[in-house]
């Protein structure tokens, strides 16, 4: 085993764990914790995978503005979450069947597809440079529409949040 | 044919009368003026072709032997035909005279007899006879006598009546001859039955049916038995065929010894008994004056009764099958004699002690048809049928004569406001003065019932049937016959005494007057016949005027036989009998009676007969008799038997017990089948959507976790069902 | 080198872990995180796709792909949060199975 294999083996496990955590945790504060530190362990995932750019971007934008949230709101929620007792519902039993279900049936159904031992080319140079990425995202024969797209989605997310988090507020006083 | 051949003339001469029975009871019978025309019409109608055929038949030569007449082929019997058709034969030609005759002329007073033109009265209901309406003149009211309500009714039966008695007569074969038979005994059930409101005239009708009845059963009998021996009912085949003729009287039948012929001819002569009132079925006669007095003159004098003497006569060859004039009489002939004789002498003691005037009529009918058959039954066939001829028309006067007295009597007691009996000749008296028509009339036809000399026609037959009784040797016959001649002409002379003689016993008898042209025209015409009917028959062998007759009638009918049937006899006993009869029976009877002063005072045969007087007015307690013996058990067997046990217990017993079995089933379908099954179905139907939809309404509970869990459930199911089917194929 | 099996094992157990915590938390914020980690699953897949089948080509369509599910990961968390946010003060309940009104 080399390192990288190692090291990638680490931090799976670490993102797993975290994830378990996250799910499991009696407290919320706890919950939105493991949750911080399993995003953490995608972003070097992304960087094992030499998408420098986006092992950036994800911390930046999901621990650093997601996770965020989530912390406010779990602490603007406090009130109705103190020691209520257990953290999942009732059927979870039939949920855990159901998702482990789901994951042997996957798993089984792409065994034998034959890119699964793939291993990857060596980049060019040229494909390191993130210019590559944002000129390929504004030229109008590349991606310019999903992204544009996505701005528009975006603004209204934006609107969307602030009027639903706003004209409640007016409404109750 | 041509149109006016005769054959088709016979063929429609029964018609008018049926279609005038027809258009009445369609459609006229409101207006009671176009009945009684229409009535005519036909009757006149029928009149006038009777006439025409009659006149041209006597002027055929050898009319027995080429008849008018044709047959039609009416019901195909396997590979033979049925045939019935029409006969104008010297018989048929007779008859066809008298019956026409009377039937017009009682169809004419019979509007008179019903007061058409009176007014309708309050109290008159169709059912009973009308009583009399008030009419106010100056300021005081009187009664007169109110139009009969059912007067269309009237008209229209004795149309049908007169169409049964014409087709009988023309009849060829006893087939239509039967029909015609039956038809006149329900037209005659109706007719005595007129007034159905009267308990007694509906007990009187039933009774005449169910008694000629009896008299038709043997006489179906012996036409099955004729048809089933020879293969065909027309007479002309039967009795113009000398190798069946021979073949009935050689073959026996198994019945007495009687040969096949006799036996038919008693059958025959059965229904003769039935119909013709002879001793013992004479009892329904007198009851059946409780119809109107035209109808015991059709019914009772000119056509029913002599349709059954009718039969016989036709019959004759079967009933003297084998026997020839001066031989001993077959034992049917034998019968006949002996029942026409006993029928004669028994009605006529009755008919002295009867009070009613019609009830006197209806024994004398039942005696003087006795006298017809009697004749028969020796062998005097010219005779009978001679009798039968004169008989139509002086007893059809008598009736109609007896009908005017009524009427005159009806109008005397509404007048005097008098409740009296009308028919009761005790109340009569002096009503030569009052109604001189009806009673000269009224004599010419006593006089010939009681053989008059000379002047009336019924001197003339009966003298005929004596002669012949004597001249055949047949003593006990001549006797009895001479006996009942003489009690004729004393209830003939008694009759006229009580009625019209002597001084007026009531106020209804005071105030009686005579009836219209309408009714006295027809009694004078049939006045003219009694006493000339008799001259076409005078005998070759009478004193004086014998010699410029030509005796045309024994000749006309005595070419029907196939043998000569009159005796030449040359002594004159018979003929100084019936002269002493006559008279001296008609003068013992007036003497008897001409003493009755009071209405109440008791009969002078009663203090002459004593307890016998009794017998006699009872009718010899015949009628009581019957009842206790026929009736009552035949009563008791339709009640016990027939209805409680058979129709009660038995056959609504099986209806019940079908009625329950079907319920049970019904009740097992709808309880084991339909419940369950079809209701069940529907309601399952029913629970079933609700209850599944029940169940998915649990699928959505609100929670978007139990949503997403199902979610990915059904996303793996799916999954894997195509990843198998994709990794498979 | 490490095969790209193990990349695509680790995002679909991220992916099941996150459905997991889809289906059984009770709090709805919980369930957000759950979303939240299934989108990150699905960007690890992206992700891992694009180095090795289709970068060596300068084929940049996985990178594309990966920013939107970013912007519409981060657009979605806002705006799920704030409708929390305004359903706890409704109802003063954050337990995603208490808020039942759509119940049939």
């Amino acid at each position: 085993m080399s390192a990288q294999q190692f090291f990638f083996i680490v931090t799976a496990f670490v993102i797993l764990f975290s994830a378990m955590m996250t799910v499991l945790s009696h407290k919320m504060m706890h919950s939105a914790l493991w949750f911080v530190l399993a995003l953490l362990g995608v972003a070097v995932i992304y960087a094992l995978l030499e998408a420098s750019f986006f092992a950036v971007v994800q911390v930046l934008v999901y621990v650093g503005a997601i996770a965020i949230l989530i912390i406010f709101s779990v602490m603007l929620t406090r009130k109705a979450m103190e020691d209520t007792g257990s953290p999942v519902n009732k059927t979870w039993v039939l949920s855990l069947v159901i998702v482990l279900l789901t994951t042997v049936g996957g798993f089984l159904a792409f065994r034998t597809w034959g890119a699964l031992k793939a291993f990857p080319a060596d980049l060019l140079p040229v494909h390191y440079d993130i210019g590559e990425l944002g000129l390929a995202l504004v030229d109008p024969e590349r991606f310019a529409l999903p992204f544009e797209v996505t701005s528009i989605l975006l603004l209204a997310a934006l609107v969307g949040a602030i009027y639903i988090a706003f004209g409640r507020k007016e409404d109750n006083q | 044919m041509n149109l006016l051949s005769l054959p088709l003339l016979v063929w429609l001469l029964p018609l008018p009368p049926l279609a005038a029975f027809a258009l009445i009871v369609l459609f006229l019978n409101r207006s009671k003026r176009a009945s009684h025309w229409t009535a005519l019409a036909g009757a006149g109608l029928s009149f006038i072709g009777a006439m025409v055929l009659f006149f041209k038949a006597v002027r055929i030569p050898e009319l027995a032997g080429n008849p008018i007449g044709s047959t039609i082929n009416w019901l195909p019997t396997g590979a033979t035909w049925l045939k019935i058709g029409t006969v104008v034969d010297p018989l048929t030609a007779i008859m066809l005279f008298f019956v026409a005759w009377t039937v017009l002329m009682i169809f004419i007073y019979s509007i008179g007899y019903h007061n058409y033109g009176q007014p309708a009265g309050k109290n008159d209901v169709p059912g009973l006879p009308p009583h009399g309406a008030e009419i106010s003149d100056h300021g005081h009211s009187r009664h007169v006598p109110s139009v009969e309500p059912m007067y269309s009714r009237f008209f229209a039966l004795i149309s049908l009546f007169a169409f049964a008695m014409y087709l009988l007569v023309v009849s060829d074969n006893l087939l239509t001859l039967y029909i015609g038979w039956e038809i006149m005994g329900l037209c005659s059930y109706l007719l005595i039955g007129f007034w159905y409101a009267k308990d007694s005239a509906r007990k009187a009708a039933v009774k005449a049916f169910i008694t000629t009845r009896i008299g038709d059963v043997f006489m179906l009998l012996g036409i099955a038995a004729l048809y089933s021996f020879t293969g065909t009912l027309n007479f002309r085949e039967v009795f113009g065929n000398p190798a069946t003729m021979q073949a009935l009287t050689e073959t026996l039948s198994p019945v007495f010894g009687l040969s096949w012929a006799g036996l038919i001819g008693l059958l025959i002569f059965i229904g003769t008994i039935g119909k013709s009132a002879q001793f013992p079925l004479h009892v329904w006669l007198p009851d059946a004056m409780e119809g109107p007095t035209p109808v015991s003159a059709m019914i009772h004098a000119a056509t029913m009764v002599s349709a059954g003497v009718y039969l016989s006569i036709r019959f004759f060859p079967l009933i003297s099958a084998g026997w020839h004039p001066g031989e001993a009489l077959t034992p049917v002939m034998t019968i006949l004699a002996v029942i026409g004789a006993f029928t004669a002498l028994f009605a006529a003691t009755i008919a002295v002690a009867q009070n009613d005037v019609k009830r006197v009529l209806a024994y004398s009918t039942i005696s003087q048809l006795g006298y017809m058959i009697a004749a028969l039954g020796i062998g005097a066939y010219a005779a009978a049928a001679f009798h039968l001829f004169t008989h139509a028309f002086f007893k059809a006067l008598l009736f109609l004569g007896s009908g005017s007295v009524i009427h005159g009597m009806e109008h005397g007691s509404l007048h005097s406001s008098e409740h009296v009996d009308v028919q009761d000749m005790r109340n009569m008296g002096g009503l030569a003065r009052k109604m001189p028509i009806t009673f000269w009339t009224f004599v010419a036809g006593a006089l010939a019932l009681s053989g008059f000399p000379l002047v009336t026609a019924g001197f003339w037959s009966k003298d005929e049937i004596l002669s012949g009784a004597f001249n055949s040797a047949n003593l006990a016959v001549f006797i009895t016959l001479a006996v009942a001649a003489l009690l004729t002409a004393v209830y003939s002379a008694r009759q006229i005494t009580l009625v019209f003689l002597g001084k007026p016993r009531t106020a209804s008898a005071e105030n009686a007057g005579e009836n219209k042209p309408v009714m006295t025209l027809p009694l004078v015409v049939l006045g003219f016949f009694a006493i000339a009917a008799g001259w076409i028959g005078i005998p070759h062998n009478f004193p004086i005027i014998g010699k410029l007759s030509t005796g045309w009638l024994q000749e006309f009918l005595g070419s029907m036989l196939q043998f000569e049937a009159e005796v030449e006899g040359h002594s004159s006993i018979p003929l100084m009998t019936s002269l002493v009869v006559s008279l001296g029976g008609l003068l013992i009877g007036w003497l008897l009676y001409r003493s009755v002063k009071k209405a109440d005072q008791p009969d002078p045969l009663q203090w002459g007969l004593g307890p016998v007087f009794g017998l006699l007015r009872n009718k010899y307690w015949i009628d009581e008799f019957y009842q206790l013996v026929f009736i009552k058990p035949a009563l008791w067997f339709a009640e016990n038997v027939s209805y409680l046990f058979l129709d009660k217990k038995l056959i609504d017993g099986v209806i019940h017990a079908i009625g329950k079995a079907g319920l049970w089933f019904g009740s097992v379908l709808r309880n084991a089948f339909d419940l369950p099954v079809i209701n069940g179905a529907g309601d399952g139907l029913a629970k079933g959507t609700k209850t599944s939809g029940r169940l998915f309404n649990r699928l959505q509970n609100g929670k978007i976790q139990h949503y997403m869990g199902l979610a990915v459930l059904f996303l793996v199911i799916t999954g894997i069902i195509v990843i198998y089917y994709a990794v498979a194929f | 080198m490490i095969p790209l099996s193990w990349y695509l094992i680790l995002s679909g157990l991220l992916f099941l872990i996150g459905l997991l915590a889809v289906l059984i938390r009770r709090n709805a914020i919980g369930i957000l995180m759950g979303v939240e980690l299934i989108l990150n699953a699905a960007n690890i897949n992206l992700l891992a796709f694009w180095r090795y089948l289709y970068g060596y080509n300068g084929d940049l369509r996985g990178q594309v792909f990966v920013i939107v599910i970013f912007v519409v990961a981060a657009a979605e968390a806002a705006v799920g949060l704030a409708m929390i946010i305004s359903a706890y003060r409704r109802k003063n309940t954050i337990v995603a199975n208490d808020i039942d009104l759509l119940k049939g």
